[in-house]
């Protein structure tokens, strides 16, 4: 079965067992390109699973992820992030023994892109200074702050030149002016008409960022709307707040 | 190329360069030496490939000189003796490709505690085979290579084998080894095919120690396991990379060399505590130097500016 041409992401009835435990229940949701997507949900509901299948970080135990037209099920990390598909993570990873340099170049080479030498370091300094961080090339990683760690990431990410970004928490720990530079960053790429799955627990960058949200509880798809519509959902809410708020 | 790399590469021709004439002004004892030298120059050097960027501490280092010497040992009689160094060398390979898919979902102790294992394996299977197949516990290898030659092959080899740990470690390949080092959740999302990546870099490693044993296999006339398997050459090995620093192509070299020589008195003044000696030798120097001469010399470079002013 051929997708639409335009449907960047397409995920139909995946599910993710861990043992007993069954992470992702039987989800399904499609992402158009250009579009921006909200994934949110009550802590372990899942989120993070979802990103980790579509990435490739962990196999759908049932199910067919479609990217761009073909079922990648089955295939490893890295033969998804040369697809196109680039990420970052919920708990910053950083090379720690490379420069700021290095890291963003990581994204640059082994993707679909692949470039080497003086391109390389040309495409890298200019993610690194899109997302302000422009100076600090040669540091050491290990010297910056939380939210620069987070912008290197966000930059090595794009250095793949993605077709699809996945951000998971990329919000999550920053105070409220670093928070305010992180949206209006997102707010950027999206405006760019980039392909975005965003995971996030912040309500404002959701409302702001995203055209439309999928709600997840318990593995399993909830809500699927805009912004507005689902945080008016009533089964949202009792997922968030329990019953008796509804 | 940049202005140093040329410099560095003049420096390393010359250095070769000098180092051949050595069996021409020094005969003996000093050729033995040398000739030690630089038989641990390419093994460090090679395993400095694999291990240094990638962190994965390999301890097989035994197993693949040992098979190629034996290589070169059990079929001296058949083939000929560039024929043997070939077919040693792919014996290496081989071998490196099946640890190296063995091993993919290893890291860390396991992988150390593996290739241990594997060489000491190896070791009593060919004890084995040629206690129950053969008649005697050794092989007679007698060949007119003498010491010069074997000298000026392994000197030959570590310029290979530098020339091209510098080509790798300026290449796509080098980079993902030492982002697979740093991380190899990154690594993969970054689109690197780890596995692919590991195991070239550990057969090209693996298949360069094969090769320097076999080179060396005419040295000793009688060759038994205990000589060519012998774990001690790979700890050995460990601990001159340790000692001049993996993280620099010229690191393992600063090791080698005064440990070569420290270890020839070490094994002359305490011939029966050399395991003890060699325990001691590892504590010391990943207490007291954890990133080699190597570490020590930028660190002071980096400082004499500061001391200056």
């Amino acid at each position: 079965m051929a997708a639409e041409p335009h449907t960047a992401l397409s995920v139909r009835g995946v599910t993710r067992t861990f043992g007993g435990l069954v992470a992702v229940d039987d989800m399904s949701f499609e992402l158009a390109e250009h579009e921006v997507l909200g994934l949110i949900g009550p802590n372990g509901s899942g989120k993070t699973t979802m990103i980790n299948l579509i990435s490739g970080a962990l196999k759908a135990s049932r199910g067919e992820i479609v990217l761009f037209g073909e079922n990648v099920v089955g295939e490893s990390a890295h033969a998804i992030a040369r697809r196109g598909v680039a990420r970052t993570f919920q708990l910053v990873r950083m090379l720690e023994s490379m420069s700021v340099m290095e890291n963003v170049e990581t994204g640059g080479v082994f993707g679909h892109a692949r470039r080497w030498g003086a391109e390389l370091r040309d495409h890298a300094r200019h993610n690194i200074a899109r997302v302000g961080l422009a100076g600090k090339e040669d540091e050491p990683v290990g010297a910056l702050t939380y939210i620069d760690q987070k912008r290197v990431e966000l930059a090595r990410a794009l250095a793949a030149d993605p077709r699809l970004l996945l951000l998971d928490e990329w919000l999550a720990g920053l105070n409220p002016t670093e928070l305010q530079t992180g949206i209006e960053l997102v707010e950027d790429l999206r405006s760019e008409g980039r392909t975005i799955v965003i995971v996030e627990h912040v309500m404002d960058a959701i409302r702001s960022l995203c055209d439309r949200c999928v709600v997840m509880n318990s593995g399993a798809v909830i809500a699927d709307g805009t912004p507005r519509e689902v945080l008016a959902d009533d089964a949202v809410i009792a997922a968030y707040l329990g019953d008796a708020h509804v | 190329m940049t202005g140093t790399e040329k410099t560095g590469l003049a420096v390393g021709a010359a250095i070769f360069l000098a180092a051949a004439f050595v069996p021409l002004l020094s005969g003996g004892y000093g050729l033995s030496l040398a000739v030690t030298v630089v038989m641990y120059a390419v093994l460090t050097t090679s395993w400095t490939l694999f291990s240094g960027p990638t962190h994965y501490i390999s301890l097989a280092t035994a197993a693949f000189f040992g098979l190629g010497m034996y290589t070169v040992a059990a079929l001296i009689d058949v083939f000929p003796y560039p024929v043997l160094l070939v077919m040693a060398t792919a014996v290496g390979a081989v071998l490196a490709a099946l640890i190296g898919l063995a091993t993919l979902r290893l890291s860390g102790v396991y992988f150390v505690i593996f290739t241990l294992g594997l060489a000491e394996m190896v070791r009593q299977l060919v004890t084995w085979v040629q206690t129950t197949m053969g008649t005697s516990s050794g092989l007679v290898v007698l060949t007119g290579i003498d010491e010069p030659m074997i000298y000026w092959q392994l000197l030959a080899l570590a310029a290979a084998v530098y020339l091209a740990s510098w080509r790798i470690g300026r290449s796509r390949l080098g980079f993902a080894l030492r982002i697979i080092g740093g991380d190899e959740v990154v690594a993969r999302h970054s689109g690197i095919n780890t596995a692919h990546a590991k195991i070239a870099l550990f057969v090209i490693s693996g298949s360069v120690a094969a090769l320097t044993g076999a080179i060396l296999a005419p040295r000793w006339t009688y060759v038994e396991p205990v000589i060519a398997f012998s774990p001690m050459l790979s700890f050995l090995v460990v601990i001159m990379a340790l000692l001049g620093g993996v993280h620099r192509l010229w690191g393992p070299l600063l090791g080698v060399i005064p440990f070569t020589f420290l270890w020839d008195l070490v094994t002359a003044t305490f011939p029966n505590q050399t395991a003890l000696m060699l325990g001691l030798c590892f504590l010391l120097i990943v207490y007291i130097i954890p990133n080699g001469f190597a570490g020590l010399i930028e660190n002071l470079i980096r400082r004499r500016p500061l001391l200056a002013g």
